[in-house]
């Protein structure tokens, strides 16, 4: 309803756009936004993918968010206490939070959503949840967490996309997946859920009684959802839509897109997933199992070239295997800059006879192509002999699940601790075929489990840094795939559009703060 | 009575070939690589084995093939399509959902492109030696040759991006909150894009089978008849020229109608339509295989059930056609 009314606003920000100054934020006005792909549904915590994290963590919350530095700050626990030892969180809830149906939220919402909910549904809950004993509420506003033995990233598990609050009165005791709640999502948020016209439009509205004082400013936000990346340009061209989230068009238009007047970019907001492009390699069989041959890809690849010309020079070329975002990063590492001649003589080395090999590129999108031929190029002016294989989604999950492929593109989330982002590739006892998600390289090193065990539970950090710095010399040595980039993935809004990435989760939890100036 | 025999005959074949349809798509799906499970879990981006076991169970996966198709022909056979793995919605309900917006689409595209290109058709045959004939065949092979998806983008760049004269995409302006008179004008603004798009190809082949099938009706025997009559040539052009040109015309109206369900996937994702062509490009993409099957079903349906309606229509174009076919 208030369409016009932003349309408006936009063209006459647009008039003035270069007197545009930020001053005190002003309520009212709705901005208009994508999701991509069309989310299967809006429960966080029963769905756990992007395009639902993306809307939905403007209407569920967790307990703490984390600032661009993946600092915790303070969302539904006002406070929080670690016991000496590592091994007790105690948590001081807001009192003065309600549900979106008017209920209030307390310690057994916290306590049924993790300890029921989300042991039931959630793998990526589950995987912390497994180090905890004891969930207690110890009155309504207090919840205290047991640890078996601490455990270095708990505290920055509670993000509201991983960890969920869901309301105990509507689930507790139903069918969670059968729920008829589930069609209408009840969250803490700032915005409620009002309308999801499928194939079309998710609309959310503000919530009139959230807790934080004169937020949210914005009176509703709509996530149009539109198939084609071509006509997603478009329709950010021609002002129907005010912000493009990280990864909606394809890269070679975000140049063009981020020209126009009155738009503004920032790679802000992408901190706590911190995509990480790899190219799995095969250790078990082929060339692939020699250690001098992943070393030779890593030498022959141009990755800054890559950088430059797919990914318009944003993000990172990592040094190893722990990216920039990830904590602990090891900076004495020798990196391995683009060296075709090294990566010939490391072929000559362990006589390579030119068997071919194939490459399979992440079917994601045009940018993805491009980079696999790219790759195929680099490899074969070294004298690999490579073939590129396409696929579509379904076919790359089953190829990598089941073991088939020489080289394989991916990107995995850092989620901003080498115990949760991190160490899931490397660790021996996470091959298991079937998924293309965990050890699927087939990598198994002793000592690295050793290691990456161990830093997982040590504590304090100090005891974690050296342990990690350990286990990067192996693995850097070691080659067990190829790192390619931290993605580096844009947003693009227009500028009259304030403060609309204030975390490390960039929109996914970003429209609370934001508000239209006029 | 000689039609509703011949029209019961033709249903009772209908849902023989229609069960052999299902069976044979059941198998077809099962070919391509990739099961649901995993690529949901694969979308989750972080899955351990246990939530890919659970979704295997609730999908009944874990099943012999010789279960789930049992399962899934009987209940077919109820009317009952299912649940889509991925949104977890009663199929039928996602299709009935969809039907609308998509039968809006092609229907205008149908009528759009066989109105104009029997027109066009007409007016070139009438023209065969001057140049305005010519144009309209140059027209017609342009239109022909050119990619949906081409024709699509640069509508959208001319007509949206360049002229802002139409929107760009969506079935109806989001947040306007329009009704009545102004939704349906909205609406209709909505569809001239897509629907001129999906039309040109079919139109232009319309046009150059009038002409040809025209200009060959003009040289039979009963042509020269009615002009040694003394009838007008706009009557011969019409009531005998363009009558017994029809029949192929017919064929591939029919063709066409048979395709109204799940004809439109380009253009539906281009113009961000939210009909069934999207959600079945994105079923099987997602390897969504009740979803996929339930589209399929659907679209064998209407497909048989158009060829039946082509053959009564021939009937009444052509009396000389009788009996069964």
């Amino acid at each position: 309803m208030k369409t016009p009314l932003a349309l408006a606003i936009s063209a006459a920000a647009f008039a003035f756009s270069s007197a545009a100054l930020a001053g005190d934020p002003q309520s009212g006005g709705t901005v208009n936004t994508i999701v991509q792909p069309e989310p299967p549904g809006l429960v966080l915590g029963m769905v756990q993918n992007a395009p639902t994290r993306t809307v939905a963590g403007n209407i569920y919350e967790g307990l703490l968010r984390y600032t661009t530095d993946l600092e915790p700050m303070p969302q539904l626990a006002k406070s929080w206490e670690v016991s000496d030892d590592g091994r007790t969180y105690t948590f001081h809830l807001r009192e003065d939070v309600t549900w979106h149906d008017g209920e209030p939220f307390t310690a057994d919402d916290v306590v049924f959503s993790a300890d029921v909910f989300h042991r039931e549904l959630n793998p990526s809950a589950r995987a912390v949840l497994q180090h905890v004993e004891n969930i207690e509420a110890t009155d309504d506003y207090t919840v205290v967490f047991t640890l078996n033995k601490p455990f270095g990233p708990f505290l920055i598990s509670f993000e509201a996309g991983t960890f969920t609050m869901v309301p105990e009165h509507l689930y507790a005791g139903t069918d969670f997946r059968n729920n008829e709640h589930n069609d209408h999502p009840i969250g803490t948020g700032p915005f409620k859920f009002a309308n999801w016209e499928r194939g079309t439009v998710i609309e959310l509205v503000k919530n009139d009684d959230y807790y934080e004082d004169g937020l949210p400013y914005l009176d509703g936000v709509n996530w149009h959802i539109i198939p084609d990346g071509g006509s997603r340009a478009v329709a950010f061209e021609n002002g129907t839509i005010d912000v493009l989230p990280s990864g909606t068009v394809e890269n070679f238009d975000i140049p063009r897109l981020s020209a126009m007047d009155n738009v503004c970019m920032t790679e802000e907001g992408h901190e706590y997933f911190s995509p990480f492009a790899m190219l799995w390699m095969n250790n078990r069989e082929g060339p692939t199992a020699d250690k001098r041959f992943r070393q030779a890809v890593m030498y022959a690849m141009d990755r800054e070239f890559a950088k430059d010309v797919l990914w318009n020079g944003l993000g990172n070329v990592p040094l190893s295997a722990f990216g920039s975002n990830a904590r602990f990063q090891n900076d004495d590492l020798e990196p391995y800059d683009y060296n075709p001649d090294r990566a010939r003589e490391l072929l000559a080395e362990m006589d390579y006879d030119g068997e071919e090999i194939t490459i399979l590129p992440l079917p994601y999108g045009e940018t993805w192509t491009r980079w696999a031929e790219a790759v195929q190029q680099n490899l074969r002016e070294v004298g690999i002999n490579v073939e590129t294989q396409a696929s579509d989604v379904g076919g790359w999950n089953q190829r990598l699940g089941d073991w088939d492929y020489d080289l394989a593109f991916t990107y995995l989330f850092q989620y901003g601790d080498p115990a949760l982002g991190i160490s899931r590739t490397y660790l021996s006892d996470n091959i298991a075929k079937g998924s293309p998600w965990n050890n699927v390289e087939g990598y198994e090193n002793e000592r690295v489990d050793e290691l990456f065990n161990a830093a997982a539970t040590a504590f304090p950090d100090e005891k974690r840094e050296a342990l990690y710095h350990e286990v990067q010399e192996i693995l850097h040595e070691d080659v067990p795939v190829g790192w390619l980039m931290e993605l580096g993935f844009p947003t693009l809004y227009r500028c009259n559009v304030q403060d609309l990435v204030t975390s490390g989760v960039g929109v996914n939890d970003g429209f609370k703060d934001a508000w239209l100036e006029r | 009575m000689v039609y509703a025999r011949l029209i019961l005959m033709r249903l009772l074949k209908a849902v023989i070939v229609l069960l052999l349809i299902v069976i044979f798509n059941f198998f077809l799906i099962q070919m391509a690589p990739g099961d649901p499970a995993a690529i949901l879990a694969g979308e989750a981006g972080a899955a351990d084995q246990e939530f890919i076991n659970q979704l295997r169970e609730r999908f009944g996966l874990d099943q012999p093939m010789y279960v789930q198709l049992w399962r899934y022909v009987s209940g077919i056979v109820m009317l009952d399509f299912g649940y889509s793995y991925r949104l977890g919605v009663p199929v039928f309900d996602l299709i009935m959902d969809r039907l609308p917006a998509t039968l809006l689409l092609t229907g205008t595209a149908f009528v759009l492109s066989l109105v104009l290109g029997i027109v066009a058709g007409s007016m070139a045959a009438a023209r065969v030696k001057k140049p305005s004939g010519s144009l309209i065949m140059a027209l017609a092979l342009v239109f022909y040759a050119t990619p949906l998806f081409w024709v699509a983008l640069m509508s959208v760049l001319v007509f949206s991006v360049y002229l802002g004269w139409l929107p760009a995409y969506g079935l109806y302006t989001v947040g306007a909150g329009y009704t009545g008179f102004a939704l349906v004008l909205d609406i209709a603004q909505h569809l001239i894009l897509p629907a001129t798009t999906l039309a040109l190809f079919f139109m232009a082949i319309y046009t150059r089978m009038t002409r040809t099938s025209m200009l060959d009706a003009a040289q039979q025997d009963f042509v020269k008849t009615a002009r040694a009559k003394g009838l007008k040539p706009s009557v011969i052009q019409r009531r005998h020229i363009l009558r017994n040109a029809l029949l192929p015309i017919i064929t591939l109206a029919g063709l066409q109608a048979g395709q109204m369900v799940g004809g439109a996937i380009l253009t539906e994702t281009v113009f961000a339509w939210p009909g069934i062509g999207r959600l079945m490009f994105e079923a099987l993409q997602q390897r969504d295989y009740n979803l996929l099957l339930g589209i399929f079903f659907f679209s064998a349906a209407l497909v048989i059930v158009f060829n039946i309606f082509t053959d009564l229509v021939y009937r009444l174009a052509d009396p000389r056609i009788k009996g069964a076919s």
